[in-house]
């Protein structure tokens, strides 16, 4: 459903995005991921026809997102990551003026729209401007207006940015319904948890550049399922193992002076992520 | 019909703010009258009219231009650098003239409610003008092309400043350069062909002329329509380039 080919954006001498090439199934949910900078929204911004990449080529649902942005922009449905709603009009009427921009019939906007806003518990709300909304409602609603005229793709940027834990995990709810209804999802996350909750595939960005693709688990077992974390006179080292018992062997044994401690525990994405850059990801 | 999406959204905010922007417009035609029509004006005749006849089509000319101008383009700067909403139609599958031609009607509208405002002030101060036909143009095509014109700053200025400078630069010496308040007969022949140069200065000449009964100057028309159409083409490539 998507196909990147040596995507590569420059702003002036800066390089925000370098020859990215991966593709995206239909139906599946994949992560890009990576620290704030990294590339994850310029990337969104070029599969999306927003901003013209400098070399390389996309294909969103099967069209070239420079020579057909018409095609690919009926496809999609994109909530970025800020909060774009029409804050003047309210919920019903963002998603009214939305379905009749993507040509959407009256009875089908109507019944679409009674649809969403129970998916994303906006019912009660649905007569209110949406200024008056709090953050984690607009979210909410954002998605919902992406969701509006059924796209074959949706494009999630940063999806659950600064809202509080409940919330986030309403979102979470929200994209797994969307998997089970096939909706190819494309994502951006700095959250590591949100990353290996969700996606089917993730793609580590750093740079601009892919420095690693494949599941979440097979990524974390490449590295070692589990680590093991020695520490001694205040210094923390890191090592990863295929199996529990071998990483607390390693740990036993090197954790021997009397300030010293160690502790075992399974390798998440962040430690991967670390790995691949030597930085941590926030 | 896309571009009817885009208009009826602006009409829905323009309906329900309606008495703030009915009010708000209200203020500086009531300055202007009451300066320069009433109290500046009395007893003062030029080109053979009393000065508040002949001041009335340039405040209305200059009224139109400040509110299609300013309600199209520091909204649009507003919801391309603030709310980001104007990023929801660049990617729905809409053509650029669509969005254009829907913004700049949702400020041709804005432009009408202050020239209506206008006329019937005018009538109030004890003003005889007339709104022919040829001023109803006139008044459209003026709106027309300022919404234009503020699209297309809108478009090319990025930050909220530039706007401000915009305006100091070009919007508030055209408002009391373009013969709105004194004759062109008055200054020297290069001043008024400089002056001439002004689209605003055609929609006071035209103005004037269709509410006090003069022969309507069509060659004078012709260059607001000109203004209208050229500011019109440039906010479509605008948008179309907006993409980089």
């Amino acid at each position: 459903m998507i196909r990147l080919k040596a995507l590569t954006k420059y702003y002036g001498d800066i390089r925000a995005v370098h020859s990215l090439t991966f593709s995206v199934a239909r139906g599946e949910v994949f992560g890009l991921l990576g620290p704030n900078g990294a590339g994850k929204t310029t990337t969104i911004r070029m599969l999306t026809t927003l901003t013209k990449p400098s070399s390389g080529r996309a294909w969103v649902a099967g069209y070239d997102v420079v020579e057909e942005p018409l095609a690919v922009k009926r496809r999609i449905g994109i909530a970025p990551q800020h909060l774009n709603l029409d804050g003047e009009l309210t919920a019903r009427e963002n998603l009214e003026f939305h379905g009749r921009l993507y040509h959407m019939p009256r009875s089908e906007r109507r019944r679409r729209i009674q649809e969403l806003l129970a998916f994303v518990g906006l019912e009660e709300r649905a007569d209110d401007l949406v200024e008056n909304f709090s953050g984690g409602m607009k979210r909410r609603l954002l998605i919902a207006r992406a969701l509006m005229h059924s796209p074959e793709v949706l494009f999630l940027d940063e999806p659950t940015v600064g809202l509080d834990p409940a919330t986030r995990r309403k979102i979470w709810d929200l994209i797994r319904s969307l998997r089970s209804e096939g909706v190819t999802v494309l994502m951006t996350t700095h959250y590591i948890e949100e990353a290996e909750q969700l996606c089917d595939r993730v793609g580590i960005i750093d740079r601009g550049e892919l420095i690693a693709l494949d599941s979440p688990s097979q990524l974390k077992r490449r590295l070692g399922s589990f680590t093991v974390e020695v520490y001694h006179s205040g210094r923390a080292e890191r090592r990863f193992f295929p199996t529990r018992e071998e990483a607390l062997e390693y740990g036993a044994e090197h954790a021997r002076c009397d300030a010293c401690d160690f502790s075992v525990r399974e390798t998440n994405l962040e430690d991967v992520f670390i790995e691949l850059t030597g930085r941590r990801i926030e | 019909m896309d571009f009817l999406v885009v208009f009826e959204r602006e009409l829905l905010t323009f309906r329900r703010r309606f008495w703030r922007y009915f009010f708000a417009g209200m203020v500086n035609p009531l300055l202007l009258l009451t300066a320069f029509g009433w109290g500046l004006g009395r007893g003062i005749q030029l080109e053979g009219v009393s000065y508040l006849n002949y001041v009335v089509p340039g405040i209305i000319a200059l009224s139109t231009m400040n509110a299609s101008f300013t309600s199209v383009g520091v909204a649009l700067n507003i919801s391309r650098r603030y709310t980001k909403t104007f990023e929801n139609y660049l990617v729905a599958p809409i053509e650029a003239h669509s969005i254009v031609l829907g913004k700049v009607l949702g400020g041709v509208l804005r432009g009408l409610l202050s020239a209506a405002i206008i006329v019937v002030l005018a009538h109030l101060y004890g003003a005889e003008v007339s709104l022919s036909a040829e001023a109803v143009a006139t008044i459209l095509a003026t709106s027309f092309l300022f919404a234009s014109l503020g699209m297309l700053v809108g478009m090319l200025i990025w930050s909220h400043e530039d706007m401000n400078t915009f305006n100091a630069l070009f919007i508030t010496p055209m408002m009391f350069l373009s013969g709105t308040f004194f004759s062109l007969q008055a200054v020297p022949a290069w001043v008024a062909a400089l002056i001439k140069l002004l689209p605003l200065t055609h929609a006071s000449l035209c103005l004037r002329a269709a509410m006090l009964g003069r022969e309507f100057p069509t060659a004078s028309f012709a260059v607001l329509l000109a203004f209208a159409l050229a500011f019109f083409l440039a906010s479509i490539l605008a948008v179309r380039r907006s993409s980089q």
